[in-house]
């Protein structure tokens, strides 16, 4: 039984012309244990899945279901096995901190839960601030207690939707440090995010969503080696000859050209020098999940 | 039902009143006293009532009930709304809790609310007038399902509105006027026959009424007459804020 089963999930919200679609029939599994990445552009339908996973919005179609439980049928099974770091930065204003971890605690029925909390407490480096009012914490302190609400339950699977997004280095060190270990005690996470090099770093499979599709899923590997494996960068001030031109990713002065091995960077290489361009800081390097993921967002229709 | 969910709901709905309790009890209380040092002032020797019973003793269960009453509402709509606004009701729609545990969470709290600033106001505005409770089961039995009304109706208007000025209508135009033209002010039998009848189909006034009925063995109608209506008033609003949470109207979209 996976972890997590997407079940042909479809999602159409009620507008002014017969309304928006935001996921068009998605299916895939989870396995128990994964750290899972679910990658896609803004307004791909990434939030709306969680949603419907978190019983938050009901999908129009389909079924989600969390070890076996589903959500709308079997919710209370399902949501003691989900925990849910939101994307947005909420809080309850007339609490402390460990009142907040306290209640939710008892949301899901768990009594007695102080030596847990202290322990999330000091993980996320919040231990000083455990009686502080969350109005008074900063925006990256209110994240940690999001996540350590989350967790309060030791829910077997973890969703963290976009958690380090405008979060300090130090924060995503301390978080990703707690979250792989967790993983590694058998948790499965979930995670999306807009910072490919945590997805590639961190998850080893990853599903891509494009306009609420699934346009890729496999192995982080194997989307990183399905692709040209090898990056030409540099940068210039000239333009660049017809024959690269187009085929070229423009970020200000940085170029980048995709090669599918040593002969065909020789050969750009070449036709760099006989046009006259100067380059400077030139690498020759292995293709990211950026890469990966320009290439499958503009090939996917 | 996860009684232990429910519980845990029940009491952080009352630790956020009583965390400030000056707003939510003490300026109330206050408000009660002032209604009664000015109305009983102004229509001790004016008004007419029951029978040997002065205004300023007439006016007292009059204005606890209506506290009762309208805290009782406060509670669970401003707590939704605040909630759904500032988006932290996302941890109690991620927990595992029925409908039920919603229900009962929130009504109960909303009765707690209620009746603390109803017991306020009474300790306060005793030693105004003669009082004694010649039925007092009545009495406790009308605030309770007063209070349980007014917080599950509380609970509905909290689903029901987006925003702080939608919610201000709903309390100003339709709990306000009920309040005030229930009866807490002056006995229904001194109105004309018309508004004697418009009175009577206010649910307020069965709950005003048979709460005085606890304190004067009097009433302008029977008791058990209002404790029907009353109770009758709670199942359906009861049974619709159930159906509300269960289908997760405005919650869950």
């Amino acid at each position: 039984m996976p972890a997590v089963r997407f079940d042909r999930v479809t999602k159409t919200y009620a507008g002014a012309r017969g309304g928006v679609q935001a996921l068009g029939g998605v299916s895939f599994d989870i396995e128990r244990g994964e750290f899972f990445g679910l990658l896609g552009p803004n307004g791909a339908g990434k939030t709306t899945l969680i949603s419907v996973l978190a019983g938050l919005v009901r999908a129009s179609s389909g079924s989600v279901s969390v070890i076996g439980h589903d959500v709308v049928a079997d919710f209370a099974a399902a949501r003691k096995a989900l925990g849910i770091v939101p994307q947005e930065l909420v809080f309850d204003p007339f609490f402390s901190v460990r009142e907040a971890l306290r209640i939710q605690s008892g949301y899901f029925g768990v009594k007695n839960n102080d030596a847990w909390i202290d322990e999330l407490l000091a993980e996320l480096g919040l231990a000083d601030k455990a009686n502080a009012n969350m109005r008074q914490l900063s925006g990256g302190m209110k994240r940690r207690v999001l996540v350590a609400q989350a967790l309060v339950h030791r829910p077997p699977v973890i969703v963290l939707d976009e958690p380090t997004a405008g979060v300090d280095v130090e924060l995503r060190q301390t978080l990703w440090h707690f979250i792989a270990r967790l993983n590694r005690e058998g948790h499965t996470v979930l995670l999306t995010t807009h910072y490919l090099e945590e997805a590639e770093a961190l998850c080893n499979r990853i599903a891509m969503l494009k306009q609420g599709r699934v346009v890729a899923l496999d192995k982080t590997s194997a989307l990183l080696a399905g692709t040209a494996s090898t990056m030409l960068r540099f940068k210039t001030d000239q333009p660049l000859p017809p024959a690269l031109a187009p085929l070229a990713r423009v970020t200000g002065r940085i170029v980048q050209l995709k090669a599918h091995d040593a002969i065909e960077v020789e050969a750009m290489l070449g036709r760099l020098r006989q046009a006259g361009v100067a380059v400077e800081d030139l690498e020759i390097g292995r293709a990211d999940l950026e890469d990966v993921f320009i290439e499958i967002m503009g090939g996917a229709a | 039902m996860s009684l232990a969910g429910a519980g845990t709901l029940f009491r952080k709905e009352v630790l956020r009143f009583w965390k400030v309790s000056f707003q939510t009890v003490a300026a109330p209380v206050l408000t009660a006293v002032l209604y009664l040092l000015i109305f009983g002032h102004v229509l001790e020797d004016h008004v007419q009532v029951f029978a040997g019973v002065g205004y300023t003793s007439f006016l007292i269960p009059g204005l606890v009930m209506m506290s009762v009453l309208q805290n009782a509402f406060a509670n669970s709509s401003s707590s939704l709304v605040q909630s759904k606004i500032t988006g932290n009701l996302v941890f109690l729609l991620v927990a595992p809790l029925s409908h039920w545990a919603w229900f009962c969470a929130y009504t109960g709290a909303s009765m707690v609310r209620g009746l603390a600033v109803g017991l306020g106001v009474f300790a306060v505005t005793f030693w105004f007038a003669p009082l004694h409770l010649a039925e007092p089961w009545w009495a406790l039995v009308f605030a309770a399902l007063g209070a349980g009304l007014m917080g599950a109706l509380g609970l509905i208007a909290g689903l029901w509105a987006e925003k702080f000025d939608q919610m201000a209508a709903f309390q100003n135009f339709i709990i306000m006027p009920m309040t005030f033209l229930s009866g807490v002010f002056y006995s229904v039998k001194s109105l004309p026959g018309v508004w004697q009848a418009v009175s009577h189909l206010n649910p307020f006034f069965y709950m005003i009424d048979g709460f005085r009925r606890g304190f004067f063995g009097a009433s302008d109608v029977s008791p058990w007459l209002s404790l029907a209506i009353v109770g009758g008033s709670f199942a359906v609003v009861a049974a619709l804020c159930l159906r509300l949470l269960q289908t997760g109207y405005k919650l869950r979209s």
